[in-house]
């Protein structure tokens, strides 16, 4: 990188390797406590110096932010209840209590008028009716969170909400994150006509707005009568449609100016492949930042699921999703009366959605080269 | 900087025909269309005026979906435009021609005559408020303006001190308290929080109405509107605040602040007059961003408190099939997004004179 005299190729493409841009001994390289120049004879200086790789360095970092561990903590916990906790139900997310429920009652007032003329009788009709399914119970012993309006288990169902809402996103971001990067790879690698082509469909699917396209398309599936599980299909891929965008440009950027770098010219003078240059210099070095945004952006397909959910436009009617189940608070009898229907799926759609966002920021910083923690 | 300009703003014409392109496609390929629901109910008893129909289709911009419903053969419209009979070529033949490549064929037809309208400014009827869309769009949006514009006020006046005061103190008890907020208000969701303000002020303490817009009596409107601009300005403030955070930052570490204690200016001086002004930099920038957001309304928050404003409009339009309305609102907004752009690359040539454009 400096003007030294590194006139050796291999010098040169180690450098390429991507050690020069990193060439960052961990903070925590010590040296071990040489208390005595015996215990020092004899022995190889390398067994007696730890350094640590970068990777260790960030991990380390990672691991040092407290902010950082509790969003991983909390995402790790959110997997399992989710993906572990349903063995552990004795329902199953359709399951249906049909033990007789809590007697409703109902008063009616029927004012009568009686044959002496008095028009002021009031008498009372009450009505007791015994459910054939114990519907709507509050929290107690058997059910935690309570029972839905069908009888089904709150707590069994967000778990398998849990399972769907966290599947699709981790799915979309893999699908987001491939395109993104073959796209954004080839604009910023190639440039000219390519980037062009390419940059254009992206600021074209930035300027149109999100959720007004997500509701037409919605609205779309639903009037096709398109509410098997294929919906969710349908909206993975749209999901990722109008998402790889931000990834792409993203990728794009960075291969930009690392194209400009000095590894990369040395990397050529070596007389690399481009595809040794591809996937050896360039990618580990967006790497980073790739990272951090498919972690931010798990956030906020979780958000983007939930909002759909909450118009009722989200997945196919009657499957769990978290963002099905908020859907309830839409309607006044279930925000006012029942808030164990909505508000473990509203905690739970915040609580993914927070520890995604300190992840994501806890590794930018530890990805960060010029932090100073 | 003109040739610039001149360049960009040609540019933002190609985006926003590319993106008219998509939401046309998109619209038309939605099934659910206001004409057709409105007679749809009526037509099985009423005998449906066919002219009267034509001309309202012609009124609203689509009167090629007759064409293509009839060579698609739904019952509905062999009724209304072929008195019962289906469509048949001259030999007394029925039509087979295969609704798809009708389909195509009338969308593009249609993007075409509602193109040519649009650019000379006619953007149609509103199906639903049967009124011309500007009209519409110009009615709700100051509501939507007015909550916006409070909320990014109080939005700034939260922020902006807050980020300062815990770039000032990094790592500090106050920065850890701001950024654990910060977070919290980025990732708690809107309908969520929502749907919480109105459960626990609303109907718990009955502090405050559940909905509404209220009276046009000024005080009541007020009443009415501080949940909503509460729960908007406390979901912005977090991404602002860890915005000017971070300039603070990075102004803090700028050779000329350096420079300032170096002279002997107190700390108050160096924060106040030099950090802080130079914070506001960036800032400015952003705030062209908030463009569409401050016209286009929030559509989340006002559905949830059943506020008049654009966004609830258009939420109602959009699951309507009210295409003029949609396509007029989502261009509006992708308008207000492309200037929003623009001004924010104009902005950074403009406040910092360091930075040259065009290159």
């Amino acid at each position: 990188m400096d003007k030294e005299e590194k006139t050796l190729p291999e010098e040169i493409a180690e450098i390429a390797d991507g050690e020069g841009v990193k060439t960052e001994i961990g903070e925590g390289a010590e040296l071990a406590k040489a208390e005595s120049a015996d215990e020092l004879h004899g022995e190889n200086l390398n067994d007696r110096v730890k350094v640590l790789s970068p990777g260790m360095t960030v991990l380390k970092r990672f691991f040092r932010s407290k902010l950082s561990m509790i969003g991983l903590i909390t995402l790790i916990v959110l997997f399992l209840f989710s993906f572990i906790g349903p063995l552990f139900s004795p329902y199953d997310d359709e399951t249906v209590d049909s033990t007789p429920g809590k007697a409703s009652v109902t008063i009616t007032k029927i004012a009568y008028a009686t044959e002496d003329g008095d028009s002021d009788e009031i008498a009372y009709q009450i009505t007791v009716g015994y459910p054939s399914e114990n519907i709507k119970a509050d929290m107690n012993g058997k059910h935690w969170l309570g029972t839905d309006e069908l009888g089904r288990d709150i707590l069994t169902r967000l778990m398998y909400g849990g399972r769907i809402s966290l599947t699709i996103s981790l799915i979309v971001i893999i699908m987001e994150t491939v395109i993104g990067v073959i796209l954004g790879g080839l604009a910023g690698y190639f440039g000219g006509w390519v980037d062009q082509l390419i940059m254009r469909i992206v600021d074209i699917l930035y300027c149109i707005p999100t959720l007004p396209i997500m509701l037409i398309l919605s609205a779309m599936f639903t009037s096709r009568g398109i509410e098997s599980i294929a919906r969710l299909y349908y909206m993975m891929g749209i999901l990722t449609l109008m998402g790889w965008a931000g990834t792409a440009r993203l990728v794009r950027g960075q291969i930009l100016s690392l194209r400009e770098q000095e590894f990369m010219l040395a990397a050529k003078c070596t007389g690399l492949s481009t595809r040794r240059k591809i996937f050896k210099h360039l990618i580990p070095n967006v790497l980073p930042q790739l990272i951090v945004s498919m972690t931010l952006g798990l956030g906020s397909i979780i958000l983007t699921e939930a909002t759909l959910g909450f118009l009722g436009l989200g997945a196919p009617l009657g499957t769990a999703t978290w963002g099905s189940m908020i859907n309830y608070a839409t309607k006044s009898e279930y925000l006012n009366n029942f808030p164990n229907f909505w508000i473990p799926a509203g905690i739970c759609i915040t609580l993914a959605i927070l520890a995604f966002n300190f992840v994501g920021d806890g590794l930018r910083d530890a990805f960060d080269p010029k932090s100073k923690r | 900087m003109i040739k610039y300009v001149v360049n960009r703003i040609l540019l933002a014409i190609l985006m926003l025909f590319g993106v008219s392109v998509i939401l046309y496609s998109l619209v038309r390929v939605m099934p659910v269309n206001y004409i057709e629901q409105k007679y749809y109910s009526t037509h099985q008893n009423v005998e449906v005026d066919s002219e009267e129909l034509k001309q309202l289709m012609l009124d609203y911009n689509v009167e090629d979906l007759a064409e293509v419903k009839a060579q698609g053969r739904s019952e509905l419209w062999d009724k209304v435009f072929r008195n019962g009979k289906p469509a048949t070529d001259k030999d007394g033949n029925v039509k087979t021609s295969s609704p798809f490549i009708a389909a195509t064929k009338s969308v593009v037809a249609g993007y075409w005559s509602w193109m040519t309208k649009f650019i000379r400014g006619d953007f149609g009827k509103s199906f639903k408020y049967n009124r011309p869309v500007e009209d519409v769009i110009s009615q709700y949006m100051g509501t939507s303006f007015a909550i916006s514009l409070i909320s990014l006020v109080l939005e700034l006046l939260i922020a902006i001190p807050l980020g300062v005061k815990s770039a000032c103190n990094q790592y500090g008890k106050l920065d850890y308290i701001t950024t654990v907020l910060t977070m919290i208000g980025i990732s708690f969701p809107s309908f969520f929080f929502g749907s919480l303000v109105i459960k626990i002020f609303a109907v718990e303490l009955g502090w405050f109405p559940v909905g509404g817009m209220g009276s046009s009596e000024i005080f009541d409107r007020m009443w009415h509107l501080v949940l909503p601009i509460a729960v908007l300005t406390i979901l912005s403030v977090g991404s602002m605040m860890r915005y000017t955070r971070t300039n603070t930052l990075e102004v803090l570490n700028a050779d000329y602040i350096r420079t300032a204690r170096a002279k002997g200016l107190s700390e108050h001086t160096v924060i106040y007059k030099h950090v802080f002004r130079n914070t506001l930099i960036p800032l400015v920038t952003t705030l062209a961003g908030i463009i569409p957001s401050l016209f286009g309304g929030a559509m989340i928050t006002e559905t949830i408190f059943d506020i008049q404003g654009i966004g609830n409009i258009a939420y109602q339009a959009m699951s309507e099939g009210d295409i003029p309305f949609i396509m007029a609102y989502n261009m509006f907004i992708a308008a207000l997004t492309v200037i929003g752009i623009l001004l924010t690359d104009l902005m950074y040539a403009v406040v910092d004179p360091r930075v040259k454009l065009g290159k």
